[in-house]
């Protein structure tokens, strides 16, 4: 099958890349970008080990088409972190409050928590053991992936305030 | 799991949209949110020849009240169906169903279209669409025709659209002062079809109940409209045994298959209890509660 050229924005880089029509976001991330932070995990939809920010939206990149990103503005776990290295306060409070066991859902959670409070900047802990849903944690370490999400709200609102 | 190989178009319009759909027959497959068909694609179980997408088609993405009728373009998804205040105001089931819809990754992209189309009968929107009497809008060839849900489902994924039409729209009929409505879904987990579901929607005024609609989800090979047991209603003031009534109908009426959700008796036992639950909510919202 003729490849096609599509051209994305990851994590701030414009990139072209020749695909299949069949190649999943999920594989050229992985594998033609060699961004290995997103993860398969389940391969059915399920699990979120995959999921990357697509325009705003959090995906299953294993159930998009990467034709059907062509253009799109994608953010990985890899372009979370700042340019000198300080990581994300996502990251940071995954970090303190041992959001991550054996890591492996770890990724999908971050980069879904960062849609969360972009859409919902102070969520109650129901709020984001809803909108983390679709995540799941072999470890079933969810508790303290929920205070983890929790701190970072509370850090990223006071790095608001203090900016105001 | 990687798809087997097709060739990917990205029409504009609907007609062109048609077009190719009237060019490849049987081996073109549109797509909307992609999340029934790519895991379909994935383990092999749908193998279309000619994908079209429909994510560059203008004009399939709002939501409009016009005087009575509320349009929801089919491309809508079921966050944007969350997040509408038309439908929040006027058609409040819809958002109560499109959050038991699998999860938030999932509802950023599937659509409402997609889900009243495809004939799954563990969809959740096409039993609420039968509840509710809404209209498909199927565009072909030949122009515009509406198709009425409650004949729509043919048996598991054969619908009574033709392999040249897209369904670009529902149409639903803003309802009464006095209707309440509900959707109860059993299901195992987060992300879960139905174990077993039922949408209700009563109209009551001065205590009597003047329209009653209630569909099944997920218990026979397509939605399952119950429509003598919850005409009866019609006249009643929604008593315990009136509702008692339409809950064995729909038992009755039921037809799962016995799988991880459970035995076929379980199954056809939930039924019964969704209805009554739907039932009941149905009525204290019609009453203002």
């Amino acid at each position: 099958m003729a490849k096609t050229q599509i051209t994305v924005t990851v994590n701030g880089k414009a990139v072209e890349a020749l695909v299949e029509p069949r190649t999943l976001l999920i594989h050229l991330l992985r594998e033609q970008l060699s961004l290995t932070g997103p993860h398969i995990g389940c391969d059915t939809s399920h699990c979120g080990a995959c999921t990357v920010d697509v325009d705003g939206k959090s995906i299953k990149s294993c159930t998009m088409f990467a034709v059907q990103a062509d253009g799109a503005d994608i953010l990985t776990i890899e372009g979370m972190a700042a340019a000198d290295g300080t990581l994300h306060p996502l990251q940071e409070a995954f970090r303190q409050e041992h959001g991550l066991q054996c890591g492996y859902c770890t990724p999908g959670m971050i980069v879904r928590a960062y849609r969360l409070l972009q859409e919902n900047p102070n969520p109650t802990d129901e709020e984001i053991r809803w909108g983390l849903s679709g995540n799941l944690c072999r470890c079933t370490g969810y508790q303290n992936i929920v205070k983890a999400v929790r701190a970072a709200a509370a850090v990223i609102n006071q790095g608001k305030e203090a900016a105001e | 799991m990687i798809p087997g190989q097709f060739e990917y178009h990205r029409p504009r319009t609907v007609s062109d949209a048609v077009s190719l759909l009237s060019r490849y027959g049987d081996d073109g497959r549109v797509i909307a949110g992609g999340h029934s068909l790519i895991p379909m694609m994935k383990m092999r179980l749908a193998d279309p020849a000619h994908l079209i997408d429909l994510r560059d088609v203008a004009g399939l993405d709002g939501i409009e009240k016009s005087g009575d009728v509320i349009t929801i373009g089919a491309m809508v998804t079921q966050a944007a169906l969350i997040d509408s205040e038309v439908i929040a105001g006027a058609l409040p089931i819809l958002r109560e169903a499109a959050l038991l819809i699998a999860d938030p990754q999932v509802r950023y992209c599937g659509t409402v279209g997609g889900n009243v189309a495809n004939g799954d009968p563990g969809n959740d929107m096409p039993a609420v669409m039968i509840a509710l009497g809404a209209t498909y809008v199927l565009c072909g060839p030949d122009g515009e025709r509406e198709a009425d849900p409650r004949s729509y489902y043919e048996a598991p994924y054969f619908t009574a659209r033709a392999d040249d039409e897209v369904l670009t729209a529902i149409r639903v009929p803003v309802p009464p002062k006095g209707t309440g409505a509900s959707y109860q879904k059993m299901k195992r987990k987060v992300g879960d079809y139905a174990t077993a579901a039922a949408a209700a929607v009563l109209t009551v005024e001065g205590g009597k109940c003047t329209a009653a609609a209630l569909a099944l989800s997920n218990v026979g090979p397509t939605p399952l409209y119950v429509e003598e047991a919850s005409n009866a209603l019609v006249g009643t003031s929604v008593d315990a045994a009136a509702i008692e009534y339409v809950a064995a109908a729909a038992v009755g009426a039921s037809d799962p298959v016995g799988d991880l959700r459970g035995p076929a008796e379980f199954r056809r036992h939930m039924a019964g209890v969704m209805t009554r639950r739907a039932l009941e909510a149905a009525l204290s919202r019609a009453q203002g509660g």
